[in-house]
């Protein structure tokens, strides 16, 4: 009875969300290791990753001889803080290949970063690093709740950028059918999402975002998609961006990080618990620092994010200063990981604008737009100077066409913007109505602060 | 009662002729179109001659637009004429948002669109007052 199948566009789920499934963890003697064992094998992965270092890369030789230290003078933990920390600059500097530990026959793959700037941060891997990048993928798909009979749609672009092919790996690892889109062309991808009835969604949340709005636009419903998950990275997220995107894709949403400079994706990922992103630790080790002073923050406390590979054969990086700004706690996880778990990133201390002496994230505008159904979900946040003054004017897309009873009524949409940014920011704001589908739309990083300032 | 399309719009050059061009390639008639003045952004009002099909049209392209119900009204082209009309919405307590007026010569009267609060009730009071409606603006 082909007419019934006809009614039902894919099988019904044997889940509803992730949550649906037994609860597995990919690495369990890892992922669930008693602190006390897991410091242990960070303090041994240090100690070898350091003289390694030291022996195999001249960059670091100079700079541990600068500072008169010696590999064998790490002798606990706390002792990485001797270590001067790497920085984007000097990445840049080595540029392609002064920071192989090991000659290029015996790098299997470049990536680089997408380096808006200069030249991009080359990073080489070889096969144990491959082994390490897709083992440490693999367990955050798996924390997240991806299966291997899930198919997986990867929206990121494909090329030198480390996510799409990071995460491919990590899919194909735990045996899962990956479908290799790529972004761009989202009619396509809409197309794709629903005929080949994927389940999980590899993207940027701002170009999940727009999926989700061309599926609209195109009339193909949430319900007509067998999504059930969807891993969002390589841009920062808010609460508010998941919850919108559950909601208007069907998916649970979680978001997980990394960077080229370390291995790419990989390095944390939420759990179904959606409570911090657990870290591999065992590959990456991190220390939240307030860099400018080398001070370490206590556990919970926001400060920078501070990174060191246990285990990287082709590129090793000490202490890398990845200016992303988080807090850790060690408590063990409900889902019960004892990882270390980073919060959210709140932002970048590059992208931090200070504004008339207020520190504004985007992220924290972004929670307020995200958070009103009268405006999309898409905005910009253009910088303007007057005199010597410093001023915001935040863009949103007006779309509830209820409002258009009055102009007054559009005003007092404005105001209200206006009144929530004051409440999170503390800062006077401008904000400028814009027609639907005018802000600029992204399908790898979005960029949302426009800087007009001419500085 | 006639039926207006509200579209918002922002004021940047070329916003408005995309809307009528958009309209115009899909054949769509502009019957009557007012924009009151303002600075950044401001409510489009169009009648047309398919306001069904212009909703969808505007819609799709992605524009932020609403239908709105209008009271038309029938007045004789005198001295007068509108002021008559006046004394029966005053009379009746029907307060008015916004409102405007075509001439249509031929006939020697003028069309007056009236937006209010509550259409429904309005439209009964002005029944009842014997006011003369119409709902084509043609």
């Amino acid at each position: 009875m082909p007419a019934v199948l006809d009614l039902f566009p894919c099988e019904p789920p044997p889940y509803n969300n992730a949550r649906g499934y037994i609860e597995m963890i990919y690495n369990k003697a890892v992922e669930c290791m008693p602190r006390k064992k897991m410091q242990e094998l960070q303090l041994e992965r240090l100690k070898r990753i350091v003289s390694y270092a030291y022996d195999n890369v001249p960059f670091y030789r100079r700079k541990l001889d600068e500072v008169k230290l010696r590999p064998e003078h790490i002798k606990t933990l706390d002792d990485i803080r001797l270590i001067p920390y790497t920085v984007k600059e000097e990445m840049r500097a080595n540029y392609p290949y002064d920071l192989l530990a090991v000659p290029l026959k015996k790098i299997v793959r470049i990536h680089a970063s997408s380096g808006t700037t200069g030249k991009p941060v080359i990073a080489g891997y070889t096969r144990a690093d491959f082994e390490i990048w897709s083992e440490s993928v693999a367990r955050i798909i798996v924390a997240a709740g991806g299966r291997e009979d899930d198919i997986v749609q990867i929206s990121f672009g494909y090329g030198l950028f480390t996510g799409a092919l990071g995460l491919h790996q990590g899919w194909e690892r735990i045996g899962a059918t990956v479908v290799p889109v790529s972004s761009g062309n989202t009619e396509r991808q809409v197309m794709i999402l629903k005929d080949l009835k994927v389940t999980a969604l590899v993207s940027t949340p701002s170009y999940a975002m727009h999926i989700a709005e061309t599926a609209e636009r195109l009339g193909v419903k949430k319900e007509g998609l067998c999504l059930r998950l969807g891993l969002f990275g390589s841009e920062a997220s808010t609460p508010e961006m998941h919850r919108a995107l559950a909601e208007k894709l069907g998916v649970f949403p979680t978001e997980n990080y990394g960077l080229t400079e370390i291995i790419g994706p990989g390095v944390s990922g939420e759990c179904e618990e959606k409570a911090g992103m657990h870290i591999a630790e065992d590959y990456f080790y991190p220390e939240i620092m307030d860099a400018e002073n080398n001070a370490p923050k206590p556990e919970g406390e926001y400060g920078e994010l501070i990174l060191t590979t246990l285990t990287k054969e082709g590129m090793p990086i000490l202490r890398y200063r990845t200016k992303d700004i988080t807090s850790i706690t060690y408590e063990p996880c409900k889902c019960g990981r004892t990882s270390a778990r980073m919060s959210r990133i709140k932002g970048r201390t590059d992208d931090m604008l200070k504004i008339r002496g207020v520190n504004v994230f985007p992220s924290q505008i972004e929670s307020v737009i995200l958070g009103m159904k009268e405006v999309g979900n898409h905005y910009e946040i253009h910088v303007q100077r007057k005199g010597y003054l410093d001023y915001l004017e935040i863009y949103v897309e007006v779309v509830d066409a209820g409002l258009l009873t009055n102009y007054a009524r559009l005003e007092a949409l404005r105001e209200k913007v206006r009144g929530a940014i004051r409440t999170v920011l503390n800062l006077d704001v401008k904000v400028r109505l814009c027609e639907p589908n005018t802000l600029k739309r992204f399908e790898g990083k979005a960029k949302r602060v426009v800087d007009e300032r001419n500085l | 009662m006639v039926k207006q399309l509200s579209v918002f719009i922002e004021n940047r050059p070329g916003r408005l002729y995309k809307i009528t061009q958009l309209l115009s390639q899909h054949n769509i008639d502009l019957v009557m179109l007012s924009i009151a003045d303002t600075k950044e952004f401001g409510i489009l009002r169009i009648i047309t001659s398919d306001i069904e099909k212009s909703f969808r049209v505007l819609k799709e392209a992605g524009y932020t637009v609403s239908i709105t119900e209008m009271i038309g009204v029938e007045v004789p082209d005198r001295p007068g004429g509108l002021a008559e009309v006046l004394a029966v919405f005053d009379r009746c307590g029907i307060s008015i948002e916004y409102l405007y007026s075509f001439a249509r010569t031929s006939d020697k009267i003028a069309i007056i669109l009236f937006r209010v609060e509550d259409s429904q009730s309005a439209l009964e009071k002005l029944m009842e007052a014997k006011v003369k409606l119409t709902d084509r603006v043609l």
